[in-house]
């Protein structure tokens, strides 16, 4: 059967379809994007497939070849890879609707090798999410990364230097992952995920284990862009074209979180690394920090791309916040916040790159009258804005619940206070947006509609509507989340 | 208690959402615009009214819809209470929409249908607010209440309004970020956020400085209610145009605030723990301190919606006052403010707003006089005042008759005398007013008329109905035994 082969098709289809970009690239330039989409389409109904299965049959185990692992390599699906994946190929798809008019505006006559890097990004992506083997997991990481380093390079003028900065923090990071890995196959002589959980409680105590994960959440913090190790990430978000932007932002950073997530808690276990070494709560400590000095600096920032960004720094601190405290109600709110924040981030920076392509603005102070010219997408915008904040009745608000509350059951205070007051920062960075958009210009002043292309409004708006009905019927994911919380943490 | 389920709670947001709709899609053609504004009002409020039988006979309405989050569903209950504040938003939210008519369209002003659609998200969720059965579901609609007002009050858009605005969401957004804290802790240590006639805390083991830190964070989260030293966003907002400061902040918008304290005093904290950890003592003064301090406020401002402002800080304070009192005549005359109080004041705010349009005048000192050229308005004006200052025969009186009973029961004889100094007080804020204007000279001739008909009409016809609140209040008065019976009853 097929279907049983749904894991690796979502890596062999990936591949070919990369492959095979140049070639349609070099028949018709014009092909590229409607091919890329269609890839990303096949890889998303894959990961839909997948989760349905995942949730009515049980955990997927896949050996590559038919080699049993730990031998051979594993592609292991839970509930956690599978909704990760969901939102991944998701969010590839999406934006390769959107980024056809985008990036032809952008990056024009560089089709070809556009979407071959981005087929290459998304599935390498895939990649790392649903293989259940370390030294693979790096594999795509490297594959994904140095898409994205090319990709970014195609931005704007200063994008080359935002690549280059992004690619020598990347490649410390990978360096750091490839030595922890290195190092718990020296001391276990296996790869495969599972067979380490297995075998690494019996070397507990042991300072190279120490190291190993010293080495493997430096190396994730960096892909992930946890404060203090974010320096990397506005640029990177602010130079690359608006439909990268959007890209990474809404899944690059989420799938450094889930392998360190993956990592911790499945291949080490979760009591080692709360109770006998406190990394979690020292990750906590990091993030919390994180989510307020990424607010304040989002503050400071005019560039509409760069403020975005600097709230992406502020949100990643939100999950793992909630998944560093490690309580059954804090994760899933960790988890879901995985959910809303690429649906509020790839939708914001849609609009961004929405606005960008009509009229060229990128400064916040200068979007007088926006609100009259490009209703939808600015519409759109006030919705992801509105979750940002955490207004319900929108997913970020059941995120924001989920976390406050789980902060209060590890009765830590000072997170409550840090989760609540940084949805107030929040407010104020959004909030100067709204009254440019939307205020100071009376009808007496004639403003002509000026929508965006249809190929990316639709997509900007379906997250919003998203952003909505997530909102409404927040106890679907929620529920989902928990099998796999109360599966794992003890 | 016997309850019916009936989608009618449900319907009665959703018209007005509907209507929201309609108001964005038929924003090109004003009459029709305006027609549907009209029509959602008076569907709303027949929905509303449609359940007075019902709640009157002693059931309670229920319709549960789905979880948002898990256990935590979007449910509503109508019980007295919520029927109270429910009919009082949706019947003067017609009057308003009339007279809002005549005010927008008489002054020219920009962004109409942002202004009607505003107006019809804000009244959806004050009538959510209204019929919620959960915090939950409550702080999703106060939430909603906050954003869909905000266009409202800096509708000019010039510097000081997006200023006041600012202020505003500050104020209110802050105080939702309190509230939501404490929702999630009611329900971290109860595991529920259903309201319940007996609170559901009581008996739970919360720690009493736990349980002082949480009515605080409660307090703070209901600031829409503006109490001191929370109402300084309330004058702020009086930039807003003044429809909307006649129905969202004198009714709504603040009575949301003040329907929230009492929801949390009554049904989430009850009687038994209010009493008993001296919280409710404590508020008391708060408020009590806040009647004064507004009214001496009110004394001092010219602008004349800035002055009904503050008096509206204190007056609200009289609500919460007599539900801290906890005693059945306190909480009768607390509820019962609320239907008094929103009658009088928004009959006071229309005539602000008529002065606006005739006269363009809205500083007091500029007022002498006008009763010549305003009659109507002016008399209006006059009961509204009366009404405001407790005199017999008018509404006010009812209400402030129940609270002076209710303090004299619990013998605390300062708050009897802050009840008495409060009136005197309305009479030194309110009279000079009347005063000038029917007995003073003009400084020159003034040659503008009454308002409008689609102004005066309503205004009228409110200050007319606080009369008759006045004279026969046994209605209202049997709703809100039956709120007050299923209180202390227990049942």
């Amino acid at each position: 059967m097929i279907t049983d082969h749904l894991p690796i098709l979502l890596i062999v289809i990936g591949f070919f379809g990369a492959f095979f970009t140049p070639i349609i690239g070099m028949i018709r330039k014009e092909l590229c994007s409607p091919w890329a989409t269609f890839i990303t389409m096949l890889q998303f109904l894959i990961s839909l497939l997948l989760l349905y299965n995942v949730i009515t049959a049980g955990n997927i185990s896949y050996w590559l070849g038919g080699w049993q692992p730990p031998w051979g390599i594993e592609y292991a699906v839970d509930i956690l890879n599978a909704f990760v994946l969901v939102i991944v190929a998701g969010v590839c798809f999406s934006v390769s609707i959107y980024s056809r008019k985008s990036l032809g505006l952008e990056v024009p006559g560089k089709e070809m090798p556009l979407y071959t890097l981005y087929i290459l990004l998304s599935t390498g992506m895939l990649g790392i999410v649903v293989t259940g083997d370390i030294f693979n997991l790096y594999v795509f990481l490297e594959i994904a990364s140095l898409a994205a380093y090319a990709l970014i390079a195609l931005g704007d003028r200063q994008s080359r230097m935002a690549s280059f900065n992004y690619m020598i923090m990347g490649t410390i990071s990978a360096s750091f992952i490839l030595m922890g890995i290195g190092y718990l196959y020296v001391m276990t002589g296996s790869l495969n995920m599972a067979d380490l959980s297995r075998l690494i409680p019996a070397l507990y105590g042991s300072p190279v284990l120490l190291v190993a994960i010293a080495m493997l959440v430096v190396g994730l913090s960096i892909k992930t862009a946890l404060f203090p190790l974010h320096t990397w990430l506005p640029d990177a978000y602010t130079h690359a074209p608006s439909a990268i932007s959007a890209l990474l932002a809404g899944t690059f950073t989420k799938v450094g979180i889930y392998a360190l997530i993956r990592v911790m808690f499945t291949v080490i276990s979760p009591s080692y690394v709360i109770e006998t070494v406190p990394v979690m709560s020292m990750l906590t400590w990091l993030a919390a920090i994180g989510i307020l000095a990424g607010s304040v600096l989002a503050i400071a920032q005019y560039d509409i791309k760069r403020m975005l960004a600097y709230s992406s720094v502020s949100q990643i601190g939100y999950i793992i916040l909630g998944v560093g405290l490690a309580n059954n109600i804090a994760m899933t709110g960790g988890i879901l916040h995985i959910l809303s924040h690429s649906l509020m981030k790839v939708g914001l920076f849609m609009v961004a790159g929405a606005i960008i392509y009509r009229t060229g603005i990128k400064n916040i102070y200068q979007l007088k009258g926006m609100g009259k010219k490009m209703p939808y997408t600015m519409g759109a915008f006030v919705v992801g804005a509105l979750s940002m904040i955490g207004i319900p009745p929108t997913i970020g608000f059941a995120s924001k619940f989920y976390l406050a509350w789980g902060a209060l059951e590890a009765g830590n205070w000072v997170f409550v206070v840090v989760i609540l007051l940084s949805s107030l920062l929040t407010a104020v960075y959004f909030w100067r947006i709204f009254e440019n958009v939307y205020f100071g210009v009376h009808e007496t002043e004639e403003i002509k509609k000026d929508e965006a292309p249809l190929s990316m409004l639709l997509p900007i708006i379906a997250f919003a509507v998203l952003i909505l009905l997530a909102g409404l019927f927040a106890s679907l994911p929620i529920e989902v989340i928990k099998i796999w919380v109360t599966g794992v943490l003890p | 208690m016997e309850t019916i389920t009936s989608f009618n709670p449900g319907l009665a947001i959703l018209v007005s959402l509907f209507g929201a709709l309609m108001i964005l899609v038929f924003s090109k053609r004003p009459n029709i615009r305006d027609g549907v504004s009209v029509l959602a009002g008076i569907i709303k409020f027949g929905i509303v009214a449609s359940m007075i039988p019902v709640v009157m006979s002693g059931k309670l309405i229920e319709l549960k819809l789905w979880d948002v989050l898990p256990n935590l569903p979007i449910m509503f209950r109508v019980d007295a209470f919520g029927l109270l504040f429910g009919l009082i938003a949706s019947f003067l939210w017609i009057f308003t929409t009339f007279y809002s008519i005549g005010y927008m369209r008489t002054l020219k002003e920009h962004a109409q249908t942002r202004f009607f659609f505003c107006f019809a998200i804000a009244l959806s969720s004050a009538i959510g607010i209204a019929f919620s059965a959960n915090l939950f579901t409550l702080f999703i609609f106060f939430e909603i209440l906050t954003i869909s007002t905000y266009p409202l009050v800096v509708h000019i858009e010039t510097p000081e309004a997006m200023k006041a605005g600012r202020k505003y969401l500050l104020y209110l957004l802050t105080s939702g970020v309190f509230l939501l804290f404490s929702i999630i802790a009611v329900y971290h240590y109860t595991g529920t956020t259903d309201f319940a006639f007996g609170g559901i805390i009581a008996g739970k083991g919360i720690p009493k400085n736990i349980l002082i830190l949480l009515f605080v964070t409660f307090m703070i989260g209901s600031a829409k209610a503006a109490f001191m030293p929370l109402h300084s966003w309330l004058p702020s907002a009086m930039i807003a145009p003044t429809p909307v400061s006649a129905l969202l902040h004198a009714v709504a918008v603040v009575k949301a605030g003040v329907f929230t304290a009492t929801r949390i005093i009554l049904y989430i904290f009850g009687i038994d723990v209010m009493s008993e950890t001296g919280l409710a003592l404590a508020m008391a003064y708060v408020v009590a301190f806040t009647i004064i301090v507004a009214s001496l406020f009110a004394l001092m401002q010219d602008n004349l919606k800035k002055r009904l402002a503050y008096s509206t800080i204190s007056q609200l304070s009289y609500i919460i006052l007599g539900v801290a009192m906890l005693t059945p005549a306190g909480i009768t005359g607390g509820m019962m403010h609320i239907l008094n109080h929103a009658f009088m004041k928004i009959t006071l705010f229309f005539c602000a707003g008529a002065f606006i349009v005739a006269s363009g005048k809205e500083k007091i000192s500029e007022m002498n006089g006008i009763a010549k050229q305003m009659p109507f308005t002016m008399i209006a004006f006059s009961i509204g005042a009366l009404g405001m200052a407790g005199t017999p025969i008018t509404a006010g009186f009812i209400s402030k008759w129940y609270l002076l009973i209710a303090s004299m029961e619990i013998s605390q004889i300062p708050l009897l005398l802050v009840l008495l100094a409060s009136s005197l007080l309305n009479v030194a804020y309110f009279f000079p007013i009347i005063i000038n204007a029917f007995f003073k000279k003009p400084d020159r001739v003034l040659s503008y008329k009454e308002a409008p008909l689609f102004m005066l009409v309503p205004l009228l016809l409110t200050a007319l109905i606080s009369i008759i609140i006045g004279i026969m209040p046994d209605k209202p008065l049997a709703l809100i035994a039956i709120a007050v019976q299923n209180l202390i009853g227990g049942t």
